[in-house]
C-alpha cells in the first residue's frame, strides 16, 4: 500500500477505451475521376500531372502527361480544351488554364531534350501504321512503348497531317511540330514519307505486319457544284493551306470569300489576311452561336479584322454571278434552327472565293479489305477500335467522331492498347472508372482565391502581317502560379486537414506521399476530416450494424 | 496578424498542412511529432470542439515551451471526459482542484515555480466558459490584477454542457438552453445580458489578450506561442462550438465556428497591454442567419415562422463587431 491518502487504483491512459465502438459511419479515403480528366479525349491524367508541377517538378509531370499524350506541345497549343470546360474551379473563379500549363510542360520538354522511354521489352510483333497524323503517331508511339516494332507509312511529303496542312503556323509553329514528331521517331519508330499505301491487307501481308491501324484522315474537300470556267478563282480551303505550308502563294487577291463555319474557314480567312488580302469575310448561313468554330477562335479572327457575314449562303451553279461578282443569298432560321432561304439575293464583290464546307475520306486503300462497314463515308470500328476486319483497326477523322487533333490523339493511344491485348491474345484489363469529383464534395473555402493567368498575345499590327505564332505561352512563374491553382478536384494532395481537424486523434499520417489511414480504434465517426477535406476524398460510408 | 499569411500556394495557409510549404511554416498540427497532448480514447462527443480546441492549444503551447508546462484545469467538459478516475487522456503535467479556482491554483503553481528557481516551466491554466466566466470570474480577475504569471485559455462553448446545457454568461442572446428555454414572447437567453470575457480582461490592461477559433488553426496556434513566451497573466478566449449544446450536426463543427467568425458574431483580434493591437479581417462574409440555421438552439428564430426583428438584433450585434474590431478588409 505505497499509494497516497484515499488512492486506491493506479493511473491508466484513456487509450484502452476504444471509442471506435461509437461510430456509425466510417471515414473512407477515395480517389474520385477529376472533371477535367474525364473530358480529356486522350484520358490524360491532368489532376495527376498537375501535382507533380505543382511542386516545379516539371520532369515528373511531363512524364505523368506523355504517359497518355506523347505530344502536348501540340495540343497545348491547338487543342479546344473540354477539360477546362468542365473545370471545377470556373464555379469558384475561373477554369484552370491547363492547356497552358500543357503547353509549358511540352516546351521545356523539347528546350530540355526530354525523350521517351520504352516501358515494356521487345515483342517480335510488327504493326503497320497508315497515315502520319495526330491518330498515326500516338498509336505508333503507345505501340512502340509497348515493345512493338512500328513502321509508319505516309502518302504527303512531311508527317503531321492535318496538323501541318490543316493548322496554320501562327497556331502551331512547325519547329514545335517537328520537335514532336522526331521525338517518337527517336523511339524507334520507322517512319516511311512519300509511301503511299495503295491496298491495305496486300501491304499488310508484303511487309509481314501482323496488325494494322489505318489513319488517313479526311483529306477530300466537299465541292459545291460550280460553274465551268471559274475553277481559277474558287478554290478550296485545304488547298489553300496546303500551298502556303508547301511554301506557294495562293493568288487570293484583294477581297477574299470564304464559304463555311468551322474551324477551317476561320483559319483560312486569318491565313489570307496574313497573305496580304485587305479584306477577308466568311460566309455562314447560320448565325455565330451555332458556328461549328471555337468561339476563341472566332474572336481572334475578328480582333484580327476578318468580317463575318451570317446567315448569307453563295449562291452556286450557272447564274453564279459575273465576273468578281458572287451572289448571296440571306437566310433565316426556322423553327428548329436551320437556315432557310429568303429568297432575297445580293451580289458582292471579290477576288476569289475559299470553300471551307469540310471533307471527306478516301478509302480506296481499303478495297481489299473484306466486310468493313462504310456510312457517311467514314469506317465503322467497335470499342477497341478494330474495323469488321480482324487485326485492321482505325482511327482518326476516318472514322465516326469529333475531328480534332485531341480526338485523333486519343485513338491512337486507344488503338495501341487494344492492338496490343489482340496481339497478345488478351482481353486488355480496363479498370472501372471512379465517380466523377463533384464540385458540390470540395470545400472550396480552403482554397486561395487566385485569377486565372493570362496567356499574352502577339499585337494586331504583326497578326496581320506574319505567320508568327499569335499565342504566346507562359513562363515559370505564371506556368507554376497557374498549376496551383488546380483544387486537385477527388484527390487528395496531403493538405494534412483531416489528421489536424479530428479530435479524437484518429487519422494516422503516413508520411510524404503515403497519405493517411484512419485508427478505426478511436475514430467515433463525427464526419470532420470528411467536411474539412478540401477535394472531397473521403466519404463517410455507413458501418454495417 | 499573429502569422504570415502565405499565398498563392493552392491552399496557402489554410489548411493545416501544405506540402508545397518550407517545413517551418507548417503547423504544430501538421508534424507527427506533435504532443498528443489529448489522446484519444477520450469521452468527449463526436465532433467536440472543445477536444479538439484543447488539443489544438496545449500542443501548440507543449511545442513553444519544449514541453517545460504544468496545466491546471478547471472543472468542466474538458476535465470530465478527460479524466474519469483512474485514467486520463492528458499527456501534460496536469493539475485539477475544483470548478472555480483554476485561476488561483495556477497562480500558486507560477509562484512554486519562481520559489524553486524554474523560470523555464510555464503555467497553462485552462476551463470552459462556466468555470471561467461565471463560476471561476473572481479568481481570473484577481489573477489579472495581480499581472500572475499564468496563459490562461478558455474554451467558450456558450453554455454548461455537461451538466446538461444550462445557460452561462457566455451564452449568446436568443439561444435555447435547458434554462432559457425557447417559449413566450422572448424565447431563449435574454438580450441584454451576458459578457464577452475578452474586454474585461482587456480592462485589466494585462500584457496579452486574444480570442480565436477551433475554424483558423495557424492563427490560434500564433497566438498561444506569442502568448506563451510574454511575463504575467495573458488570456486567450477560443471559441468551440459544441455539437451536443448547439444542436448540430458533429461534422458541421468548424464550419460553424468559420460562420461565427466570418459574420462577424466572434470577432478574432488581439490586445496588449488593453489596447487592441489586431484583428483578423473576414474573407467570405456572410449574414448571421448562414450560422444560426445551422443550430438546434436557434430554430425558433426561424420555425414556425421567421423571427426578422430578433434575427435583425443578432445581425445588428454582428455588425458592431465589424465595426468596433475594423474586420473588413
Amino acid at each position: 500500500m505505497d499509494k497516497p491518502f484515499a488512492i486506491t487504483l493506479d493511473p491508466g491512459s484513456s487509450l484502452a477505451n476504444h471509442t471506435g465502438s461509437w461510430r456509425t459511419t466510417r471515414p473512407t479515403y477515395v480517389d474520385h475521376l477529376p472533371p477535367c480528366n474525364q473530358g480529356c479525349p486522350t484520358g490524360e491524367n491532368i489532376q495527376a500531372w498537375l501535382y507533380h508541377a505543382e511542386s516545379g517538378q516539371y520532369e515528373a509531370a511531363w512524364r505523368a502527361l506523355v504517359r497518355d499524350n506523347p505530344m502536348p506541345a501540340v495540343t497545348g497549343r491547338v487543342c479546344y480544351h473540354p477539360c477546362e470546360s468542365a473545370c471545377n474551379r470556373a464555379r469558384l473563379d475561373s477554369a484552370v488554364s491547363i492547356h497552358a500549363v500543357e503547353r509549358f510542360l511540352g516546351d521545356e520538354a523539347i528546350a530540355k531534350g526530354w525523350q521517351f522511354e520504352a516501358r515494356r521489352a521487345p515483342s517480335g510483333k510488327r504493326v503497320l501504321v497508315v497515315g502520319a497524323g495526330p491518330s498515326g503517331l500516338a498509336a505508333a508511339y503507345h505501340l512502340a512503348r509497348l515493345g512493338h516494332q512500328v513502321e509508319i507509312r505516309e502518302a504527303g511529303p512531311m508527317a503531321g497531317g492535318m496538323m501541318r496542312f490543316g493548322i496554320p503556323k501562327y497556331r502551331l509553329p512547325r519547329e514545335v511540330l517537328d520537335a514532336e514528331i522526331h521525338r517518337i521517331e527517336q523511339l524507334g519508330v520507322t517512319l516511311k514519307l512519300n509511301t503511299k499505301v495503295d491496298h491495305l491487307l496486300k501491304a499488310r501481308d508484303e511487309g509481314r505486319f501482323d496488325a494494322a491501324f489505318v489513319a488517313v484522315g479526311a483529306h477530300v474537300s466537299k465541292r459545291a457544284w460550280l460553274p465551268a470556267g471559274e475553277a481559277a478563282r474558287i478554290m478550296d480551303a485545304l488547298s489553300v493551306l496546303r500551298s502556303v505550308e508547301l511554301g506557294e502563294k495562293p493568288l487570293l487577291g484583294r477581297r477574299v470569300l470564304v464559304y463555311g463555319g468551322g474551324n477551317t474557314a476561320i483559319d483560312v480567312a486569318r491565313t489570307a489576311r496574313r497573305l496580304g488580302a485587305e479584306e477577308a469575310v466568311i460566309i455562314y448561313r447560320r448565325t455565330r452561336d451555332r458556328m461549328p468554330a471555337h468561339d476563341s477562335e472566332v474572336q481572334e479572327a475578328l480582333d484580327e479584322g476578318v468580317m463575318f457575314r451570317w446567315l448569307s449562303t453563295i449562291k452556286m451553279g450557272a447564274d453564279a454571278g459575273s465576273r468578281e461578282q458572287f451572289t448571296i443569298e440571306k437566310m433565316m432560321l426556322d423553327d428548329t434552327g436551320f437556315p432557310q432561304p429568303t429568297g432575297e439575293f445580293e451580289q458582292i464583290e471579290a477576288d476569289s472565293l475559299v470553300l471551307a464546307l469540310g471533307q471527306d475520306v478516301d478509302l480506296t486503300l481499303l478495297d481489299d479489305v473484306p466486310g468493313l462497314q462504310l456510312k457517311d463515308g467514314v469506317v465503322g470500328v467497335g470499342p477497341n477500335m478494330m474495323t469488321a476486319c480482324p487485326g485492321i483497326f482505325a482511327g482518326g477523322d476516318m472514322v465516326p467522331a469529333e475531328r480534332t487533333v485531341t480526338v485523333a490523339l486519343g485513338h491512337g493511344k486507344k488503338a495501341a492498347r487494344h492492338i496490343d491485348a489482340w496481339l497478345r491474345g488478351e482481353v486488355p484489363a480496363v479498370a472501372d472508372k471512379h465517380p466523377v469529383a463533384q464540385f458540390e464534395h470540395l470545400n472550396t473555402w480552403y482554397y486561395t482565391d487566385a485569377p486565372r493567368s493570362v496567356q499574352p498575345e502577339l499585337e494586331r499590327v504583326r497578326r496581320e502581317s506574319t505567320f508568327d505564332e499569335v499565342v504566346s505561352g507562359l513562363n515559370a512563374d505564371t506556368a507554376l502560379f497557374e498549376a496551383r491553382r488546380c483544387l486537385s478536384c477527388g484527390n487528395c494532395f496531403e493538405c494534412d486537414n483531416c489528421y489536424g481537424v479530428c479530435p479524437d486523434n484518429a487519422v494516422i499520417k503516413l508520411g510524404p506521399g503515403k497519405r493517411f489511414r484512419i485508427n478505426l480504434d478511436y475514430c467515433k465517426g463525427c464526419g470532420l476530416c470528411a467536411a474539412e477535406c478540401p477535394c472531397g476524398a473521403i466519404n463517410m460510408v455507413p458501418e454495417a450494424i | 496578424m499573429s502569422f504570415q499569411s502565405v499565398r498563392f500556394y493552392q491552399t496557402g495557409t489554410y489548411t493545416v498542412g501544405n506540402r508545397l510549404l518550407d517545413e517551418a511554416q507548417r503547423t504544430v498540427q501538421a508534424t507527427v511529432a506533435r504532443a498528443n497532448s489529448l489522446t484519444s480514447g477520450h469521452r468527449a462527443c463526436q465532433g467536440c470542439g472543445e477536444a479538439l480546441g484543447a488539443r489544438y492549444a496545449m500542443d501548440a503551447a507543449m511545442h513553444a515551451t519544449e514541453r517545460q508546462m504544468v496545466v491546471v484545469n478547471a472543472t468542466g467538459c474538458l476535465e470530465v471526459f478527460s479524466t474519469p478516475y483512474p485514467e486520463t487522456s492528458w499527456q501534460v503535467p496536469w493539475m485539477h482542484s475544483l470548478f472555480g479556482n483554476a485561476p488561483a491554483v495556477a497562480t500558486g503553481v507560477a509562484a512554486a515555480l519562481r520559489v524553486k528557481g524554474r523560470r523555464n516551466v510555464r503555467v497553462v491554466a485552462q476551463g470552459g466558459d462556466g468555470g471561467t466566466t461565471d463560476i471561476g470570474f473572481g479568481c481570473l480577475s484577481g489573477m489579472f490584477e495581480r499581472n500572475d504569471d499564468v496563459l490562461y485559455i478558455c474554451y467558450d462553448n456558450e453554455a454548461y454542457m455537461n451538466t446538461g446545457v444550462q445557460r452561462s454568461s457566455a451564452t449568446p442572446a436568443a439561444a435555447h438552453t435547458a434554462t432559457t428555454p425557447a417559449m413566450g414572447t422572448a424565447p431563449g437567453n435574454e438580450f441584454g445580458q451576458g459578457k464577452f470575457l475578452p474586454e474585461i480582461a482587456m480592462a485589466h490592461r494585462i500584457p496579452y489578450v486574444a480570442t480565436a477559433s477551433v475554424a483558423d488553426l495557424r492563427d490560434l496556434e500564433a497566438k498561444v506561442e506569442e502568448a506563451i513566451h510574454l511575463r504575467g497573466a495573458r488570456y486567450i478566449h477560443v471559441l468551440v462550438p459544441c455539437p451536443l449544446g448547439w444542436g448540430a450536426a458533429s461534422h458541421d463543427t468548424i464550419r460553424l465556428a468559420r460562420l461565427a467568425t466570418e459574420s462577424g458574431l466572434f470577432p478574432i483580434f488581439e490586445a496588449r497591454n488593453g489596447e487592441v493591437s489586431d484583428a483578423r479581417t473576414i474573407r467570405h462574409r456572410v449574414p448571421v442567419d448562414e450560422f444560426l440555421r445551422l443550430q438546434k438552439r436557434f430554430v425558433h428564430l426561424f420555425e414556425p415562422k421567421l423571427d426578422t426583428a430578433r434575427i435583425a438584433q443578432i445581425q445588428a450585434h454582428a455588425d458592431r463587431n465589424i465595426k468596433r474590431y475594423a474586420l473588413l478588409p
